[in-house]
């Protein structure tokens, strides 16, 4: 006790041995208690800068956004307090609720399909491939990370046209009946768009569930092999429920990346053909910068952040639950 | 173990509650702030609405003019302007400006058409106006107040005594409608759309002259089909807009009178475009998509694509505007031919989509008195004039007594420039089915046409979707 209370005081002399021993209590408290001020004073000095950009970068927008959704409004001219009625066409409007739907849609593509075959590529690269051909294989998987999703967007854009890569592929091989204009096909587009996004993200789900994996103690992997598991049953006895964190990363990062999509979307099919691929992303532009209706593009961003933070939380939650 | 624990929960929950307190005040001030602070909707209300009617009428005072209007003086003038990307013609002639008005120098800012689009509010509004910018749409920025009036330019230059077509499509109403009212904008040439053709694959086909009706111009389009030879090449991606809005709203001229088609795009109140005309024309367009006239990739297919494709001799004929006459020049050296569009029977009345290349002053611009010059510069300039036809490839307007210059042998602008002539006769411009709304072309007519063409819409439902978009957009 004396030991805790002399070691928080750090500036002051040993009090008069003269005092009483209340008073010495006393004057220990209020030390104490300055010490720790002080010490989060500095604290927050140094966080100070940060957390100005984040409030005028990040949390400002966001009220903002949040206030103008209230309105309607054209960006420039008066704005006329509408309450919730921005919200009310979110919701009943087809146009616009179909473009939730088609965001949903998209995790599979740009979720559930990278996280599965990641967690299955970084299995078979950290069993097989370690050295060279793991450095090389994680290099490639990784790539599309370090390629600007609009240049993506291009690149992927002219590999679907009718004319591009892909059909000559199927061509090549007799399939010609099924070549056609990928991305402007009602039947294929969306699943075109989400298998861009699978490119893009798989190597971003590998990549982290191999840095997971390489922490998992080899001992345990040892041991399960003695006992004559294979890599099946060392899959779901350790390495999948060890990965628990990273799985909880991959999908917040993937869904965020499906639910929020905008660049690839709109370089590759622009939303259509039709409304088939048009996401929250881009109805949020057409609606802001095209007819100028900032209120209700801002309804729509605000429900977009709810369903992101609906869709999210469970995720975190079920990925740290078990580790206390 | 213990003691490591109560440190981290001392250490941390005041920092948490004291991060709390931070937020919310970050929240609360956002919330608090925008009353105070200009560009946001509370604030707004006061300051730039009272602008548009008052003090547009009333700011606009052209020097006491003499005849010739007000001029750029002797002074040196910088005139700060926004052009759009990829188009010659404006940056040839603010050149050819300096070269006569040497004390006028430019400050050019770029960009593409459909960022000025986004972009143009804030420029309009901001704290350097552009003195002469390309205008994407106007009604909106009339109604905030943005753009200068340029009623009093218009009678001290004598541009009230050209035709009044010329200048409808720059006129919007004190109730927001266009076609009349008080004029906003310019142009600094008038474009003219209708159909390109390859003369080498028009000839294959038996084609000696330009169809005189639809049926004829149908009988190429099945000959053509038979001949393995793609009909129409068009364009119809997302990224580029509806292409087949083009020939769509060439039929609808065809089976229907102008004028409820330029109402529509004006917003006159009751337009509507789902009528029994425009119901025929769409109904042949459908007719056009089911026999594969068209690329079977259309819809994946941008713009760029498209003219790249049809410069290569993939296609007979094409939809376009003659600012592509420079391209088509080049690709198809002598070998592209232009008409305007049939009218249903032949001997009727010829009509077109024919837009001005539309530039407007800013409300607060600086020196609105030499951008008004300018554009009575461009419109009224011998030199000016050619380089209009020269590099822009369409016709520079202005005064009827003006005859409009040559262009070079052997050119397409040759025939669009004719054919801009029989247009003017059948008082057949129209402006275009895409404008008029500000996203009626991204929320209407593109989805739909696409759905057409992936066989997913009729005739009659395209009408009805686009109808219905209109009026949500109007509604609100």
């Amino acid at each position: 006790m004396t030991h805790a209370a002399d070691g928080a005081r750090p500036s002051r002399g040993a009090p008069p041995a003269t005092d009483s021993a209340a008073r010495r209590r006393l004057d220990r408290r209020i030390s104490w208690t300055l010490g720790i001020r002080r010490q989060t004073l500095v604290g927050w000095l140094f966080v100070l800068p940060a957390l100005v950009m984040y409030g005028v970068f990040v949390l400002q927008p966001l009220a903002l956004t949040v206030q103008y959704s209230l309105y309607r409004w054209d960006g420039v001219g008066p704005a006329t307090w509408v309450g919730l009625s921005n919200y009310v066409t979110v919701l009943s409007e087809p146009k616009l609720v179909e473009t939730l739907f088609n965001a949903f849609r998209l995790v599979l593509f740009y979720s559930v399909i990278p996280v599965t075959l990641g967690l299955v590529t970084a299995s078979v690269i950290h069993r097989v491939a370690s050295g060279r051909l793991g450095t090389v294989s994680r290099t490639v998987l990784f790539l599309p990370q370090v390629i600007p999703l609009v240049a993506a967007g291009i690149i992927w854009g002219r590999l679907l046209s009718l004319t591009g890569l892909i059909n000559q592929g199927l061509t090549a091989i007799g399939l010609g009946d099924v070549a056609r204009a990928w991305l402007g096909d009602f039947d294929t587009a969306l699943p075109a768009v989400g298998l861009i996004g699978v490119w893009v993200l798989l190597g971003f789900c590998t990549v982290l569930l191999l840095t997971g994996m390489a922490r998992i103690d080899r001992a345990l992997f040892e041991s399960a092999r003695l006992d004559g598991a294979g890599w099946r049953q060392e899959f779901m006895a350790i390495t999948a429920p060890s990965l628990r964190y990273e799985l909880g990363i991959c999908f917040t990062v993937t869904v965020i990346a499906a639910l929020a999509a905008f660049d690839i979307v709109y370089v590759t099919t622009g939303g259509g053909p039709g409304n088939a691929t048009a996401v929250p992303g881009i109805q949020i532009y057409i609606l802001a910068f095209l007819e100028r209706q900032v209120g209700l593009a801002s309804a729509l961003a605000v429900v977009l952040i709810v369903l992101v933070l609906i869709v999210i939380l469970p995720i975190q939650r079920l990925s740290r639950g078990g580790e206390r | 173990m213990a003691r490591v624990l109560s440190h981290r929960a001392g250490a941390s929950s005041p920092a948490a509650r004291l991060a709390a307190i931070a937020v919310a005040t970050v929240l609360v001030a956002a919330c608090a702030a925008p009353g105070a602070v200009s560009p946001s909707p509370a604030a707004s209300v006061a300051a730039p609405t009272a602008a548009p009617s008052a003090s547009a009428a009333a700011s606009v005072a052209p020097s006491p003019s003499a005849a010739a209007g007000p001029n750029c003086g002797t002074a040196p003038v910088e005139l700060n302007a926004y052009f759009e990307t990829g188009f010659d013609l404006p940056f040839k002639l603010s050149e050819e400006f300096t070269k006569q008005f040497p004390n006028v120098t430019w400050k050019i800012s770029q960009d593409q058409f459909t960022n000025l689009m986004t972009a143009t509010p804030r420029l309009l509004s901001g704290d350097n106006p552009p003195d002469l910018i390309r205008l994407p749409s106007m009604v909106s920025l009339v109604k905030d107040g943005l753009l200068k009036n340029l009623d009093d330019y218009a009678t001290a230059y004598g541009w009230d005594k050209w035709p009044a077509a010329q200048l409808a499509q720059n006129r919007v109403g004190t109730d927001g409608t266009r076609g009349s009212g008080s004029l906003y904008a310019m142009g600094l040439n008038y474009s003219l759309t209708g159909v390109f053709y390859n003369k080498a694959l028009a000839a294959q086909i038996g084609m000696t002259e330009p169809p005189k009706s639809v049926a004829e111009f149908e009988d190429l389009l099945a000959k053509a089909k038979t001949a393995k030879l793609l009909p129409i090449m068009a364009w119809n991606a997302t990224a580029s807009g509806g292409g087949l809005a083009f020939p769509l709203q060439n039929l609808m001229a065809a089976y229907g009178p102008t004028q409820p088609i330029n109402d529509w795009i004006f917003q006159k109140s009751g337009a509507t475009i789902d009528t029994p005309a425009n119901l025929t024309a769409a109904q042949h367009l459908e007719q056009w998509v089911k026999a594969g006239y068209f690329p079977k990739d259309a819809n994946a297919t941008e713009y760029t694509d498209a003219n790249a494709r049809f410069g290569k001799g993939e296609g007979v004929f094409m939809f376009n505007g003659d600012w592509q006459n420079a391209v088509y020049d080049k690709d198809l050296q002598g070998n592209v031919g232009f008409f305007v569009f049939p009218a249903a029977e032949a001997g009727g009345s010829v009509a077109a989509m024919s837009a001005p290349l539309t530039y407007g002053i800013a409300n607060t611009a600086k020196n609105a008195d030499c951008a008004a010059s300018f554009f009575n510069w461009v419109a009224t300039n011998e030199t000016a004039r050619q380089i209009d036809v020269t590099v822009g490839g369409s016709n520079p307007g202005g005064p009827t007594d003006l005859a409009v210059p040559p262009a070079a042998a052997g050119s397409v602008t040759n025939e669009t420039l004719a054919a801009g002539a029989s247009v003017a006769k059948d008082n057949g411009a129209m402006d275009f089915i895409a404008n008029a709304t500000g996203s009626i072309f991204a929320q209407g007519w593109t989805p739909e046409l696409q759905k057409l063409v992936g066989g997913k819409q009729d005739a009659a439902g395209l009408l009805k979707a686009v109808q219905a978009e209109y009026a949500k957009e109007l509604a609100r």
